[in-house]
């Protein structure tokens, strides 16, 4: 079936299957692979990304459900100019990735949390990123990079 | 005031603009015109014999091109075991055969059996349904002491059993050990296990082949930290492809930890595939396809003794264990329990007498092969877990029974007993550092506190040492591998004097892209932005071995040192023309050449379009252009070592264990880049914690892997986990290599099960138990019930 979405500000359209899911939407059909598949039981996380404004994981949503919606992936989290976004900027000044894989989950996660609580305690922050697996940094300077960037919270144009 | 850029700077990783923004290029990410999906058809018995597989339906389905089997690869090579041990009666190991499809048995849940290519992934999953795989089940041997029993099923019918080698070290040791042990005042004796874990980067593994045939050109687009090494063995051994026609690129990486060392039956198969159906294929691992084909991690089971005399001097240590190789040899597998684990057994302390016994054992698992430190955690935890329960046998502190063990600081280099040479270290210092950074003078309040709660609070201490930098060839040669350690570099200065690094080393997380370019522009005294590194790309790189054993920055970055070095010696001879001066009295510093004495100056900028230009230059004694390649093989092992505190609160109605605190004091030696190597460290105390509270690899007697995929292998999470306190101010510089650093990738794994249970153990007995030991992971349900007798 033919769909149509907005993806990152732009309308973008393309041929699905019925069991086409939207990761594979938008990394196969749409070419925006910075949203990840680390998993099949949706655990992971690696594949956030917001669909009218929600954090969701891309794996559990077919590609038709999202028909309509308006989709902001990490592609599209840059500051207009391209410079790095607030939390992406914080995650980096904190070393909050190593290998990258779970990152533009976790940025997105982060958005997400950050939107719906702009000062949130650590515990909030670990609680928030249990459906986010990372094997490399051990969460610490995640966390921190998250703290960080509720510090300026203001200054985030997240979505 | 810390640096802002160099040598000891934590300059910002440049790397993480691109994955910060989702525009990493891992290897899924990576489409080629043409391309066809490949979809493995697994085994779903762990022991069975192939009576046939019929692929007709599958052959005729939409949208597939070819059903290859076991049958397609007669008379191809088999996927090659990189290292051979030797066993105490001076015999090698047994070595089966691991085909790239299963030929006639199937010998784990997981083993490939047939393979559809198709136009796309759906299709050859959907065809791959239709293959009718006649597959009778075998009796299967899951449990090591099973499998060694007389009579047992064998995994593999050619050999004589299923023992693959039966090794001691130092042999010659063996009776004078047994004797110590015999006479001694004290013995503490303690049977454990090293649970079998999944290393699971966040990345699956993903395989692409191209192949050229108008070159004859082979591509392999693949999830490795080592490409050249790929390239050898698959090249090589399997598919008989000389290097110069195999192209190996290992991409941006998502993790490795291990596991994305070995070569894989998928790689040559889709290397394979791509020209016998002459089209691109490509394979992208599913989770629950890695939980049954990515090689494991651990699986130990030893006895280790420990005598002491009166004092608690240690006199001697005895070790039996028994490790699992699962179904087949995994590349660098043999070599894990062996020495990677025996070299380590003598641990921080002067124990004079050491025997350990290995056997490894083939079963009808998963092979298994080196995750994150590889044998040294399994060290680690065997000798701090029986010196923790020889303290308490004692009467003595735990941390007084380990300084009175201590090699001294004016004790280096110190040879042990298992054949290693530690260069450097100072254990008291780092033990010093760590009860400093855990505020260690504060638990009993903490606990009277917890108790206060209705708490149990514990307090449980690891001191590591490790063997990294792996490793000086010659050696290693001796030691069964079947390739050299050394590592490469060349240097390229282009006209303008920017500088571009090809690198055998891999990053895959690490940062080296930051860290290496950090290291030459400080020799060079260039900004930093001026150098690149490029690495993973078999084309574009010196033949160099990869990443692993926290080996990169001792091996991979003495070998960039080595090339700039050279560099630097060639540009002093074309600044010496350009100033007219003699070369010895030209010196080199912040990026400037000058001449002894006078005010003579030439910029590195202008040396170097010399070299390119070469109008005024010295063309009779010198050649144009400077670029400079080292091999470095390294003099020795380096020896990183720390001591990790760890403090714990247990829920007595719950057996829950949170983990409360959490201290690292490391000796790395010199360090490029404090923000990484924290960041290293972090990392690997969240894999150990995981490893000591959460994460278990579980078979049932069947050889059903229980724990295939997220729901049921517990993974770390955020608040699984406390914010850690990191330190590695205690410096003692490695000695043989020229940077004087050690290496930190491994140490937080290493360091970090043993603490954890030691302070489970100590929380319970603070409440009356008299529990010795809890096998990993201590969930709830195995510390309630070893609570409650």
């Amino acid at each position: 079936m033919d769909i149509s979405l907005r993806v990152n500000g732009s309308e973008r359209s393309g041929s699905v299957e019925g069991r086409t899911l939207l990761v594979e939407f938008l990394r196969t059909e749409l070419g925006l692979t910075g949203t990840h598949v680390g998993c099949d039981t949706s655990q992971c996380g690696a594949c956030v990304v917001h669909v009218d404004g929600v954090a969701v994981k891309a794996c559990t949503m077919l590609a038709a459900e999202a028909a309509g919606s308006d989709v902001t992936t990490i592609e599209g989290m840059a500051n207009p100019d391209g410079s790095l976004g607030t939390i992406q900027q914080a995650f980096q000044d904190h070393h909050g990735l190593q290998c990258g894989f779970c990152t533009p989950g976790m940025v997105m996660s982060a958005a997400a949390l950050l939107k719906e609580n702009p000062q949130p305690s650590e515990a909030e922050i670990r609680e928030y990123l249990e459906g986010n697996l990372c094997r490399c940094t051990g969460y610490h300077n995640i966390v921190k990079a998250i703290q960080a960037a509720s510090g300026q919270l203001t200054a985030v144009a997240a979505e | 005031m810390p640096k802002d850029s160099g040598i000891g700077a934590s300059s910002k990783r440049r790397e993480d603009l691109r994955f910060l923004t989702g525009a990493g290029k891992y290897t899924d990410d990576i489409n080629v015109a043409g391309q066809t999906y490949a979809y493995f058809l697994r085994s779903n018995v762990a022991h069975g014999k192939i009576n046939g597989i019929d692929t007709a339906a599958a052959a005729a389905a939409p949208g597939v091109i070819r059903v290859f089997t076991g049958a397609d690869f007669e008379g191809v090579g088999t996927i090659p075991c990189g290292w051979q041990v030797t066993d105490r009666f001076g015999e090698p190991m047994q070595e089966p055969a691991h085909p790239i499809l299963a030929q006639g048995k199937v010998r784990h849940v997981g083993d490939p059996i047939a393979v559809v290519v198709a136009e796309s992934l759906s299709q050859a999953r959907d065809a791959a349904e239709m293959i009718d795989a006649d597959i009778e089940e075998l009796p299967a041997v899951i449990n090591m002491a099973d499998a060694l029993s007389d009579g047992a099923t064998k995994v593999h019918d050619d050999l004589t059993s299923n023992l693959c080698y039966d090794w001691g070290f130092v042999e010659e040791n063996r009776e004078a050990v047994d004797q110590a042990i015999q006479n001694a005042y004290h013995v503490t004796k303690l049977e454990l296990t090293n649970n079998r874990l999944v290393a699971n980067p966040m990345e699956p593994r993903v395989a692409i082949g191209e192949y050229d045939p108008w070159k004859d050109e082979h591509t392999l687009y693949t999830t490795s930290q080592n490409p050249h090494v790929i390239r050898l063995l698959m090249g090589a051994f399997v598919l008989g492809i000389p290097e110069h026609k195999l192209r190996v690129i290992a991409p941006d990486v998502g993790g490795g930890f291990g596991t994305k060392i070995f070569h894989y039956a998928e790689e040559a198969f889709c290397t394979f595939a791509a020209k016998a159906i002459k089209r691109p294929v490509k394979w992208t691992s599913d989770r629950s396809e890695a939980f049954i084909s990515d090689a494991h991690g651990r699986d130990h089971v030893t006895t280790i003794e420990l005598a002491m005399d009166e004092e608690g001097k240690f006199l001697a240590i005895r070790t039996d264990t028994m490790a699992n190789m699962g179904a087949y040899l995994s590349t660098f597998a043999p070599s894990v329990p062996t020495w990677l684990h025996g070299t380590l057994m003598a641990g921080n302390y002067t124990t004079p007498l050491i025997y350990v016994n290995v056997k490894a054992v083939f079963t009808n698992t998963v092979p298994v092969d080196a995750y994150r430190g590889a044998g040294r955690p399994e060290a680690t935890f065997q000798l701090e877990r029986v010196i923790d329960v020889a303290a308490r046998e004692m009467g003595i502190d735990p941390v007084e029974l380990r300084r009175r063990n201590f090699i001294k600081p004016d004790q280096f280099p110190y040879a042990t007993p298992v054949a290693v040479e530690y260069d450097t270290g100072n254990y008291h210092a780092t033990m010093d550092k760590a009860l400093e950074v855990a505020d260690a003078s504060g638990f009993a309040a903490r606990r009277s506190t917890s108790e206060a709660n209705g708490k149990l609070r514990g307090f449980g201490i690891c001191s590591y040492i490790e063997a990294c930098g792996i490793a000086p060839s010659n050696l290693v040669g001796q030691l069964g591998a079947r390739a050299g350690l050394y590592e490469s570099a060349t240097v390229r200065v282009n006209a303008t004097g920017s500088i571009s690094v090809m690198t055998g080393s891999h990053s895959h997380g690490q940062g080296h892209e930051t860290t290496f370019a950090q290291v030459v522009a400080e020799m060079l005294g260039i900004d930093e932005g001026q150098v690149d590194i490029v690495h993973g790309d078999t084309a574009r790189t010196p033949m160099g071995m990869g990443t692993y054993g926290s080996r990169s920055i001792a091996v991979g970055g003495s070998a960039m040192v080595r090339a700039t070095e050279k560099i630097i010696a060639k540009a002093k001879k074309i600044a010496s023309h350009l100033m007219e001066a003699s070369e010895s009295d030209v010196e080199f510093a912040n990026g400037q050449f000058t001449v002894a004495g006078t005010d003579k100056s030439v910029a590195w900028g202008d040396v170097c379009l010399a070299a390119y230009v070469p109008h005024n230059y010295p063309l009779e004694s010198i050649e144009p252009g400077l670029e400079e390649t080292a091999f470095y093989d390294p003099a020795n092992f380096t020896y990183p070592s720390g001591v990790y505190v760890c403090e714990v609160e247990v829920d007595p109605d719950t057996g829950k264990v949170s983990v409360e605190s959490f201290a690292a004091a490391d000796d790395f030696g010199n360090v490029i880049n404090p923000m990484i190597v924290e960041g290293q460290v972090h990392g690997g105390l969240a894999q150990g914690i995981g490893q000591a509270l959460l994460e278990n690899c579980a078979y049932d007697e069947n050889g059903q892997l229980l724990s295939g995929s997220y729901m049921d292998y517990a993974m770390p999470r955020a608040d699984d986990l406390p914010f850690y306190a990191v330190d590695h101010s205690c410096q003692t510089p490695c000695t043989h290599n020229p940077l004087g650093v050690k290496g930190c990738g491994e140490a937080g794994a290493i360091g970090s099960p043993p603490a954890v249970v030691n302070a489970v153990i100590d929380a319970l007995q603070s409440g009356g138990s008299a529990v010795r030991h809890i096998d990993m992971p201590l969930s709830p349900a195995k510390v309630w019930s070893a609570m409650h007798g």
